[in-house]
């Protein structure tokens, strides 16, 4: 073994190390890809080796590619290894490598978790903060759960440096594993008063990283950060305390008023910027002092530009006055050259507008867009006007003809992306404020009439997304449109066909709804020939789009062609046709706000899941039901027939539509309030609406007019106050007297501004009692809600750790905590088989399948933490895996009847980490297919031959040892089939070794009732105790599960078997080699060994698959030579010395109850003989 | 928190990245790139903070970056670090570095990546901040590479004997 050492040693010389990699690569720059490919060759052999110094030294080079972008999770396992040497150096290499590339979907890591324990509590610190450095980087839910309670324990390590590691670690716990935070804060709370500053720093770390997102939770601890704050001297901490003062302060007013004096305290005495400028940001002090404050060399003027405009945004919420008045200064920054202060000073804006200054600031934001062409600021500009504008519902916008023209003037810009923006604010502000509806139009009309300018070039794609607004808005408001005929001409131009598909099809509606108008405006002409004209341009132009490759466009523009077809026949007649078309059209598009449907209320008495028929057999859903529809429909759809109705009768129909909806639950109402806004605004024409001189706006659109909005503004506002003074003077004149001065030379205050037209901006309509409800927002995803956790509660008792291991419980040594492992333990299954009910779940869409799924969960009394279970399924073969992590067996047999067999293969690449120790076959061997190992399920499926419309079912069956002879057996029972299950019983034949517990007063053979009934789709869970006399020969239990499916009231039976392996009623029990070395001497253990030919594997394979397979736990490894231990639920232990040499492998064991012992060997023999 | 921790030099070389949340090799690269493309093009007397990598973060994450010489060292962090905080924190790593390393260059940053990830879990773990006391870093570090000297003795001991 020596000469090997050395051989591995000698080999190594040769081997290039990281230095060497980093060389080689520089000096390969022209073909580096495949250098490295050689290179990644190279590290797989070296990964082969036996010796551990040359698989770091690869693991370490991989590190280093990963860097460059190589996928290394192929050498995760290899990984591992390294990470379990017990060389601190090979140590930190491998948990290097690990937290640079394990992630949650790793599979590997569960097999990590003893390792991690082990390295935890080991007795160099160093070891113990590697780990802690690389758990940090990839813990999982399942290692928080697992380790929480250990590092819980190193929270209060003799040396600073664990703990303050194991302090800032517990984060990362508590965000994966949430149940952890109530029974871990006291500890924390106790380390932020530690002797260490290292620990304080790490605690004060934690509970403000917990703190920023629950804030609430944490308001009882502000006594003891107040403390820490005049004591720390320790600026990190400092500034960490004063962030969360600032999110503490806004819950908790009086906190502001102490806090003023220790923090103009650190203000004046402190000379590190990073702690004043935090001070100042939490003070709220503003900009001046902070300028007054800093030296002034031309870097940090930058730094703090940016710091500044940043808390002059945290003081905009609360003051926002106090920032207005720095208006000119956030407008100065927008010329600054970095792209940060710019963006920075637009977020100010965008906070400081008011009524007053609005048309001020977009005047500025529109100059800046010019000189902004072509780049990504350009179109951050674009948004944030339009942000700016439309803000709390346009509450800041005087005048829409101003707004109107903004928007008219940005659809200038070349190449913007948010050409879709400017048109969804055009119909907003169109369809929401209905006095601007004239001017909008008019606007629009032009537009349409340019559309050539907006189309021209490629690049001007984005922004013909305007030309939907327009010809939107052009159609639908048609009636205000001066010259209707221009419009619908524009509409119809041949270079149309070259817009985008839904823009076209928008065309071809609007240009149907114009063309209504047109008619009407003509009929009353004497002249008819105009109105055919119009008929004959529509048809003139329309096969254009009849033509086109768009559906939509192409079904719209055939529809319209075939009625205007039609319009011109009746024309022809001298037909008045124009009120029918128009009839077409007729309503009102009211905004619906957008969460309306949501809020809906359920009317009392409606169940929305009852059905309202019964669901029709499938046979009859196909042929009848779509004939009931038609034959229904059909005379409602028909075209209206008369032509010759009159306006009464249009009248009557639509007042009658309007009371048929009334009466309709289904259709959505406005609200009342929405309504009184129709009713009670004076109506259009009562709003004093300024005269509008259309040829001004009315240039050709590409010219800027916004501005004469802005001086027109001006004049108004000036007349305003001039009206307003002369009122004033007038009522002096009349009331000499006096009753006091009236002042009107102040500045004008907000609410002096009175918009330039009355406008009523429509409400989004609600539903009708519809609550308000401000839960809309929350992200459900957001990890950090599952810490909203009250720590002020004291701690219940069930608000435990979960203690694990054995090792961890006796280490521990704490009554408390082994009292409350059990309930701990009982959740773990639930939680697992929900995983495990999910997986289950992707098989769904497989018709007929059984499964009798059977969990075993074992706990022995003193630490009854560990479990195993077994799945079972109604197959003919068992197997069973084990994963040493986990402790789980899976079970599963196949009834002989069955014939078919299909099985699914999922992630193959799993299989090899986990190994089948046995496999027997009963009955026939028909079960020759092949099987699959997922995440420690055994999936099998196949059709049931028991029933004809098979009800499907998965039982996982879960036992629990209470003590040495108890096991509880849980059964989750999912019904896979469409019908409803009732009655079942479920009943085992009891053996000589092992009974079924049932109740007091029923017979040996009588079945257990099964509590509940199962719905299609649905499972659900039943326990089932077994009392168990010897554990040490392995059995089989014959059992039956009877059920009722529902429709057909006959009894249906499934069979299945449980099989309780000896190998299941071990658990890995960690053992330490002094211990297993006395235990090995004492003497009172028997032996027995075997031998095993023909088994290629790696040995870490071989080692692993009996770790996995047969609950056992690697003590000591020796290159090619192991020793390994378990201990049974009855206390038997089990000690192996596993050896191998070429293809031979022999398995020296000692175990105190040989029976016992030589099931074990058969079992393991099983396993390798498979494979 | 932290999310991420880059050291690229002028070419765009990635020298170290640490990613405390998990991306594929493809994304890291992607976003080493991408932040190199933002941080390079700014000039030197601007600011040290950048917002709006797209694919980290989001609103709430900002670049913070130092340039010395040849190497960007750049931090990814959220809205519960300071920045000015984490600006100084930049400087007693490259301190660090310096003091380890004696008088750091781009050279020793690409041979010993592994000595640079390891004097980094001494002062960030998890994406908190650790220690920002510089002779506990070093005092730590140094501790640790005398174990491993230690070790290898014992192996070339081992051999030997």
């Amino acid at each position: 073994m020596a000469l090997k050492i050395v051989k591995g040693s000698i080999d190594r010389m040769f081997d290039k190390n990281l230095q060497d990699l980093v060389r080689g690569i520089r000096n390969h720059k022209e073909d580096e890809a495949k250098y490295i490919s050689t290179c990644i060759d190279e590290i797989k052999q070296e990964l082969k080796q036996d010796n551990i110094a040359v698989k770091a030294n690869a693991v370490c080079k991989l590190t280093y590619l990963q860097m460059l972008g190589y996928d290394v999770s192929w050498a995760a396992f290899n990984i591992v290894e390294v990470m379990s040497s017990s060389k601190f150096t090979y140590k930190r290499i491998g948990y290097l490598a690990a937290s640079q590339c394990f992630h949650e979907s790793t599979d590997v890591i569960m097999l990590t978790t003893n390792q991690i324990r082990k390295d935890l509590s080991s007795p160099n610190q160093y070891d113990t903060g590697v780990a802690l450095t690389g758990l940090s980087c990839f813990v999982t839910p399942d290692l928080a759960r697992d380790l929480a309670n250990d590092i819980m324990t190193l929270m209060s390590h003799t040396k600073p440096y664990i703990r303050k590691k194991a302090v800032l670690i517990m984060y990362k716990v508590f965000l994966k594993y949430p149940e952890s935070l109530r029974p871990a804060f006291p500890r924390l709370k106790e380390k932020l008063e530690d002797p260490d500053p290292g620990v304080q720093s790490a605690a004060v770390n934690v509970i403000c990283e917990l703190a920023r997102r629950n804030p609430k939770n944490y308001l009882s601890l502000a006594p003891l950060f107040f403390k820490l704050m005049t004591s720390s001297t320790n600026n990190w901490v400092l500034i960490k305390i004063i962030k969360l003062f600032g999110a503490l302060t806004p819950l908790e007013p009086r906190l502001g008023k102490k806090l003023i004096e220790p923090l103009t305290n650190l203000i004046h005495s402190t000379s590190a910027m990073s702690l004043l400028y935090e001070c100042v940001n939490t003070v709220i002090a503003v900009l001046i002092s902070l300028s007054s404050g800093m030296p002034n060399h031309s870097a940090s003027i930058q730094v703090m530009k940016y710091l500044g405009l940043l808390a002059m945004s945290k003081i905009l919420k609360t003051h926002p006055k106090s920032v207005q008045s720095h208006k000119d200064l956030i407008l100065q920054c927008l010329d600054d050259k970095d792209e940060s202060i710019r963006l920075r000073a637009l977020d100010l804006l965008y906070g400081m507008v008011s009524k007053k200054n609005l048309m001020e600031i977009v005047k500025k934001l529109m100059l800046h867009v010019d000189k902004a062409e072509g780049t990504t600021y350009r179109d951050e500009l674009l948004t944030k006007i339009i942000d700016i504008c439309s803000q709390s519902n346009y509450q800041y916008i005087t005048n829409f003809e101003w707004y109107i023209s903004i928007l008219v003037e940005l659809t200038r810009l070349e190449g913007t992306r948010h050409g879709h923006l400017i048109a969804s604010q055009m119909l907003d502000v169109a369809i929401r404020v209905k006095a601007i509806r004239v001017f909008a139009v008019a606007q629009m009309a032009t537009l349409l009439d340019n559309a050539h300018l907006l189309t021209g070039n490629v690049q001007r794609k984005g922004i013909c997304e305007v030309l939907y607004a327009a010809a939107w808005i052009c159609g639908e408001f048609s009636e205000h449109l001066d010259n209707p005929t221009q419009t619908l001409e524009a509409m119809l131009r041949p270079k149309v066909a070259t817009l985008p598909g839904h823009i076209q099809a928008v065309y071809v509606q609007n240009a149907a709804k114009l063309f209504a108008t047109v008619l009407k405006s003509q009929e009353g002409n004497t002249d008819s020939t105009a109105a055919q004209e119009t008929s004959q341009l529509m048809i003139d132009r329309l096969p254009l789009f009849v033509q086109s490759a768009n559906l939509e466009v192409q079904e719209r523009a055939s529809c319209i062609l075939q009625l205007v077809k039609y319009i011109q026949k009746l024309q022809q007649k001298d037909v008045e046709i124009a009120e029918e078309v128009i009839a077409l059209f007729a309503g009102e598009l009211n905004p619906v706000a957008p969460k309306a449907q949501k809020k809906v209320p359920v009317p009392e008495g409606l169940d929305l899941d009852a059905w309202i028929n019964e669901p029709p057999s499938e046979s009859e859903s196909e042929d009848e039901q779509p004939r009931a529809i038609f034959a229904k429909e059909e005379p409602k759809h028909s075209r209206p027939r008369h032509t010759e109705v009159d306006e009464k009768e249009l009248a009557k129909r639509r007042e009658a539509r309007k009371q048929e909806q009334a009466n309709n639950p289904f259709y959505i109402k406005s609200s009342p309030s929405s309504q009184k806004v129709y009713q009670e605004a004076p109506g259009v024409e009562h709003i004093p609406v300024v005269q509008i001189d259309l040829s001004v706006p009315l240039k050709v659109p590409g010219l800027p007019m916004s501005d004469q909005y802005v001086k027109l503004e001006e004049e108004r506002r000036q007349k305003d106050r001039a009206d307003k003074k002369k009122k004033e003077k007038k009522k002096r004149k009349e009331k000499r007297s006096g009753r006091g001065k009236r002042h009107d030379s102040g500045p004008e205050s907000e609410e002096d501004i009175t918009p330039a037209h009355m406008v009523d901006i429509v409400t989004e309509e609600m539903p009708e009692n519809a609550l308000p409800s401000d839960d809309d927002d929350k992200d459900p995803n957001d990890p950090h809600k599952a810490l909203d956790i009250d720590l002020d509660k004291p701690l219940a008792d069930s608000e435990k750790l979960p203690v694990r291991s054995h090792r961890a419980a006796e280490v521990l040594k704490s009554p408390a905590q082994d009292g409350d492992a059990e309930s701990a333990a009982s959740q773990e299954p639930k939680k697992k088989s929900s995983k495990e009910k999910r997986e289950k779940k992707k098989d769904k869409d497989r018709d007929r399948k059984v499964r009798v799924t059977c969990l075993q969960h074992y706990s022995p009394p003193p630490s009854p933490a560990n479990h195993t279970c077994l799945i079972l399924s109604s197959t003919s073969r068992i197997s069973n895996t084990i994963s040493p992590s986990t402790l789980w067996v899976f079970d599963d047999k196949k009834s002989s009847k069955h014939k078919k067999k299909k099985q699914k293969k999922e992630k193959e690449e799993k299989e090899k980490k986990k190994k089948k120790k046995h496999h027997h076959h009963h009955h026939h061997s028909d079960g020759g297919g092949e099987e699959s190992v997922q995440n420690g399920t055994v999936e099998e499926e196949e059709p049931l031959p028991v029933s004809r419309d098979g009800p499907d079912q998965v039982n996982d069956i879960q036992g629990n040892l209470q003590d040495g002879s108890q096991v509880v057996v849980s059964v989750i029972f999912e019904n896979k089939c469409d019908s409803f299950l009732k009655s079942m019983e479920f009943n085992v034949l009891d053996s000589l070794n092992s009974k079924l517990q049932r109740p007091e007063g029923s017979g040996p053979h009588d079945g257990l009732t099964v509590p509940f009934q199962l719905p299609p789709g649905v499972s659900n869970e039943a326990r089932f105790v077994f009392t168990m006399q010897s554990i040490i020969t392995p059995q089989k239990l014959k059992g039956t599960l009877t059920f009722i499916v529902k429709d057909s009231s006959t009894h249906e039976k499934l069979d299945f078997k449980l099989h309780f392996t000896c190998t299941s009623y071990l658990i890995s029990t960690p053992c330490y080699s002094d211990a297993f070395a006395k235990l090995l001497e004492s003497g009172d253990l028997k032996c027995s060994s075997v031998k095993l030919e023909g088994v290629v594997m790696p040995f870490h394979h071989l080692l692993a698959r009996i770790c996995f397979r047969h609950h056992f736990s690697v003590v000591e490894r020796i290159d090619s030579c192991a020793s390994m231990y378990s201990r049974s639920i009855q206390d038997h232990h089990v000690c192996l010395l596993v050896k191998t040499s070429g293809q031979t492998v022999s398995i020296d064991a000692k175990c105190d109850e040989p029976t016992l012992l030589g099931n074990v060997l058969d079992e393991i023999k099983q396993t390798f003989s498979q494979c | 928190m932290i999310k991420a921790i880059l050291i690229f030099n002028n070419h765009g070389k990635p020298r170290l990245s640490k990613f405390y949340e998990h991306y594929n090799e493809d994304t890291e690269q992607q976003i080493i790139r991408e932040t190199f493309h933002l941080v390079s093009k700014r000039d030197e007397n601007v600011c040290n903070f950048l917002e709006g990598g797209m694919l980290i973060g989001g609103s709430d994450y900002k670049l913070i970056y130092r340039h010395y010489a040849t190497l960007y060292f750049v931090f990814c962090v959220d809205s519960s670090e300071s920045e000015l905080g984490i600006l100084d924190l930049i400087q007693v790593f490259v301190e660090t570095l310096d003091k380890c390393f004696e008088n750091v260059c781009e050279l020793d940053l690409i041979f010993h990546v592994d000595k640079v990830h390891n004097i980094l879990a001494e002062m960030v773990m998890g994406g908190m901040v650790l220690e920002t006391n510089m002779n506990e870093i070093i005092t730590q570090v140094d501790a640790q590479n005398k174990m491993e000297k230690s070790e290898v003795s014992l192996t070339l001991f081992d051999i030997y004997s």
